[in-house]
């Protein structure tokens, strides 16, 4: 009896072992990733997990290569100043006085279809800015579309958009189309009612919401997204027939899965954490290649300079030089995870090398807050003539293990230096509250996500100060005005010349390495965790994923 | 009996009304809202981006008022719209229910008929090296962690032995047959069944343990053996009969999980089921997949409690449904 059950196991085993799910193995690839994908709508909410596969199905019309270069993905050619696609204009008079400057872009579409033979065309463009500026549409942030004023189509494939203002990033046009041909109808029936309505949601398989080299066949919620070469895609043919994404959200059942076999590779923008890259490395790296791409992510700690302990500059450049940084990139992430000077990455264009670095140097820091007025120890925590002790919260974002970990290696050096910290973690939804409110009382470590030669306006403006009156938004979170940086800030947005920009960055650079309103940290990460079969997978290490440049992806020996 | 079922059905109608009304205002006192987290995402958002979705959410009205609003709706059979996936409810929820309940069903029928076994059977051997070895096994598999649990039989299972999938759902294919397609069903559910099996097992094979140690002291088993009873008769007709009341009891209070589901397992085993679905929508703020997820987990349970009330005059003649002593 025992021995016929036990062959009947080993049946069912035989029958379904991982090797007979391997028939379709070489033209299919399994990817896993951390994250459910909510709305499919590309405009609607912006959400990592969705863009991932939203760039296997679609293009937008430009994006950031893997050099952190602007090329053209849905158009034939980039407009620049320089080729004459792109110009600055006098606007016409609004009515407030006139006599402002704007700009003109010509774009020329690609040559791509719809999954349903469609072609794309300037109508999907016209649609799409329509819906981005619509205020019920439910687009989450408009200001991208409603800085187009104007749209004039000059044929199916081309057309020129004036932009309200004259700007460096004229030729940056990061959205997705919309169908026109399907989305418009249910658009026109009930704008309000669109983002229930779109049939990225109601009719998520429908081949005409496709024109990138893969389109959607299968949605299991939560569980898995199937995609299967688009047969319109006018590019360079897939390698894979098929792709699965697996949701799997806990990062050591992904491990798990990986090693299993039950996925060929792990999306490394949502994948696997970097301690655990840095192990899988250690224990598998004859198999799997792991890229450690710097990526647009800045840890930082932002300093509350309403909070009187922190408005004095020379307490928080002393908080800075008594950080070893280098040390906890090298204790905590095996060296892999760069220090950041500020919030411009060294591999941006913009980066400048003559703003003031800040080393470990705890004696400086010692002579800075005794400077400062903190000169007198007690209990071993420093304290000025009026008794105010430096004892500084520090809030992080709790479930981050990584940032948790960071956080007591911070309070331990900044007490050798006579600063208590206390540390207080919070779910994020608590933690960005109180940020974006500004009621933090002293430090707050997290992290932004910069793009290559972006105007860091929304963290350092002065009107960028969250407050009622613009309705708590705004991520100048320490609450920083310093009119030189405004005018900096404002300077570079509207400079077209490259070389006057880059002194203008260094101004930036120099302002707040100098002020310091938040202290930075580090540039995350992304572990890629590829397997050495595996070829033609770019990490990017900006928003514009690995994922655009999918259908190089292949397998080989 | 009717009247019975009616009054259950109006004690019900009250109690969910009730549960809509505090989980709507808990979920809204939550500090945090779903703006302030758009905000901190994406630094393109301006002040007017944010009011207009405050206002297009709703957000900007009084707690009471939005809740009024949805009640409303709700009695027209109109549960809204989720925010995060732009669908109704019903329609992100239902397959998140099947799932959940052919995941935690599944575990829950054979934990039931495994525990209930195993604890009569300890039962009759107190004290003995098989009780020991029993309670031992159940403390463990209460101890247990079902993460580590999890991750233990996927590390065992699926990366060394390579037998069965580390997570996730069958991939049935058009064309499949249906004995491939019931094998790889059966194949993906095996672990995540196995570990919330294992994680009930010891609690409910301890319930049983004990009620039928108790009964088993009864003077009426004393005499059921002295009037010559059989041992089988003495057991399942004497005392399992009286041992079941409060083990039902512990098994209808854990009905209610068999819909709000088993989130560390779920997330485990990339289970798409009720549970992950009702702990994203409370972190997203997404009120309305929330709240209906909540209330189907509060209906399963009350409809737990009415089975068990139920099964209480179906094991035990002396207790009436209008409480009566017979």
């Amino acid at each position: 009896m025992i021995r016929r059950i036990f062959s009947a196991l080993l049946t069912i085993c035989a029958l379904a072992s991982p090797a007979g799910n391997r028939a379709w193995a070489k033209d299919e690839l399994v990817l896993a990733m951390t994250q459910t994908p909510g709305t499919w709508n590309p405009l609607i909410s912006s959400m990592l997990a969705k863009s991932l596969i939203a760039n296997m199905t679609a293009r937008p019309l430009t994006a950031y290569d893997a050099d952190w270069k602007l090329v053209c993905l849905a158009c034939t050619e980039l407009p620049t100043l320089q080729n004459g696609k792109a110009r600055v204009i006098d606007l016409p008079d609004d009515g407030k006085g006139g006599g402002k400057k704007g700009m003109e872009v010509d774009v020329e579409l690609r040559d791509l279809r719809w999954g349903d033979g469609t072609p794309v065309s300037s109508k999907d463009v016209a649609f799409t800015l329509e819906v981005g500026k619509h205020p019920l549409s439910g687009v989450a942030s408009s200001e991208g579309y409603k800085r187009v004023l104007k749209l004039d189509v000059k044929d199916d494939r081309r057309f020129t958009m004036t932009i309200d203002r004259v700007t460096f990033d004229y030729n940056s046009i990061g959205f997705l189309l919309l169908p026109a041909h399907i989305e418009k109808p249910i658009f026109d029936a009930n704008p309000a009612e669109y983002r229930n309505k779109t049939a990225y949601d109601t009719n998520s398989t429908n081949p005409g919401l496709a024109f990138g080299p893969y389109r959607i066949v299968e949605i299991v919620p939560g569980s898995r997204i199937a995609l299967e070469q688009n047969p319109t895609w006018t590019g360079q043919k897939p390698h894979f027939k098929r792709i699965v994404v697996k949701i799997i959200e806990n990062t050591a059942a992904l491990e798990a899965n990986l090693l299993s076999g039950s996925v060929d590779y792990v999306l490394g923008e949502l994948g696997l954490s970097l301690d655990q890259a840095i192990a899988f490395e250690k224990r598998h790296g004859a198999k799997y290649n792991v890229v450690y791409k710097p990526a647009l992510i800045w840890e930082h700690i932002d300093a509350n300079l309403d909070n009187k302990l922190l408005a004095d500059r020379r307490v928080r450049q002393a908080l800075l030089l008594a950080i070893d940084r280098k040390a906890i990139s090298e204790k905590l992430f095996d060296g892999k995870q760069p220090i950041a000077h500020g919030g411009i990455s060294e591999l941006d264009p913009m980066f400048s090398p003559a703003a003031r670095q800040y080393g470990y140097d705890p004696t400086a820091a010692k002579k800075l807050l005794d400077e400062a007025g903190f000169a007198t120890l007690r209990n071993n925590v420093r304290q000025n003539a009026a008794g105010d002790r430096l004892s500084i919260e520090l809030g992080t974002t709790a479930g981050n293990r990584v940032r948790e970990l960071v956080a007591q290696v911070i309070q331990s050096q900044l007490r050798q230096v006579g600063v208590e910290v206390r540390i207080k973690a919070e779910p994020p939804r608590i933690f960005f509250e109180a940020m974006g409110r500004r009621t933090y009382s002293g430090l707050g470590m997290y992290a932004w996500v910069q793009r290559p030669e972006g105007v860091p306006r929304s963290s350092l403006h002065s009107k960028e100060i969250p407050s009622a009156e613009n309705a708590w938004s705004g991520q100048n979170y320490p609450g920083y005005a310093n009119p030189e940086m405004d005018k900096a800030l404002d300077a570079a947005e509207r400079e077209l010349d490259i070389d006057k920009r880059r002194a203008l960055f260094a101004e930036i650079q120099r302002l707040a390495a100098d002020d310091l309103p938040s202290l930075p940290l580090f540039f995350r990460v992304d572990p890629f965790v590829i397997p050495k079969a595996l070829k033609g997978v770019t990490p990017t290490g900006t928003l514009n994923s690995s994922t655009l440049w999918v259908e190089q992806w292949r397998w080989e020996n | 009996m009717s009247r019975y079922l009616a009054a259950r059905a109006f004690q019900t109608a009250i109690t969910l009304a009730l549960m809509s009304l505090v989980v709507f205002v808990l979920i809204g006192l939550m500090p945090g809202d779903p703006i302030d987290m758009m905000i901190s995402g994406d630094p393109q958002m301006t002040s007017e981006d944010a009011a207009r979705l405050r206002a297009m959410y709703g957000l900007d009205k009084p707690l009471l008022e939005r809740y009024l609003a949805w009640a409303a709706q709700a009695l027209q059979g109109n549960f809204g719209y989720s925010r995060s996936f732009g669908q109704p409810v019903l329609a992100v929820l239902w397959p998140r229910l099947l799932n959940t309940l052919l995941l935690a069903g599944t575990a829950f029928v054979l934990a039931t008929a495994i525990a209930l076994p195993l604890g009569i059977w300890a039962a009759q051997r107190p004290r003995s090296r098989a009780d020991y070895l029993i309670n031992l096994l159940c403390f463990a598999g209460i101890s247990a962690p079902p993460f580590w649990l999890a991750l233990l039989l996927i590390t065992l299972f699926a990366v060394f032995l390579g037998w069965l999938p580390a997570g996730g759902m069958a991939d049935v294919r058009p064309g499949t047959p249906w004995p491939t397609a019931l094998v790889d069903q059966l194949r993906h559910l095996a672990l995540p069944v196995v570990t919330l099996t294992l994680v009930q097992l010891g609690a409910y094979t301890r319930f049983m343990r004990g009620a039928m140690i108790e009964i088993l002291r009864q003077d009426y088993i004393r005499t059921a053996r002295a009037k010559g009873a059989s041992e089988t008769t003495v057991l399942w007709r004497h005392a399992f009969a009286n041992a079941l009341a409060p083990v039902l009891t512990v098994l209808a209070l854990s009905f209610g999980g068999l819909v709000s589901g088993a989130l560390i397992t779920e997330t485990m085993f990339a289970w798409p089921g009720m549970g992950k679905a009702i702990y994203q929508a409370i972190l997203d703020n997404d009120y309305n997949l929330a709240l209906v997820g909540l209330l189907m987990a509060t209906l399963a349970t009350i409809a737990g409690n009415l089975a068990a009330d139920l099964a209480y005059v179906w094991v035990d003649p002396r207790v009436s449904i209008a409480g009566d002593a017979a």
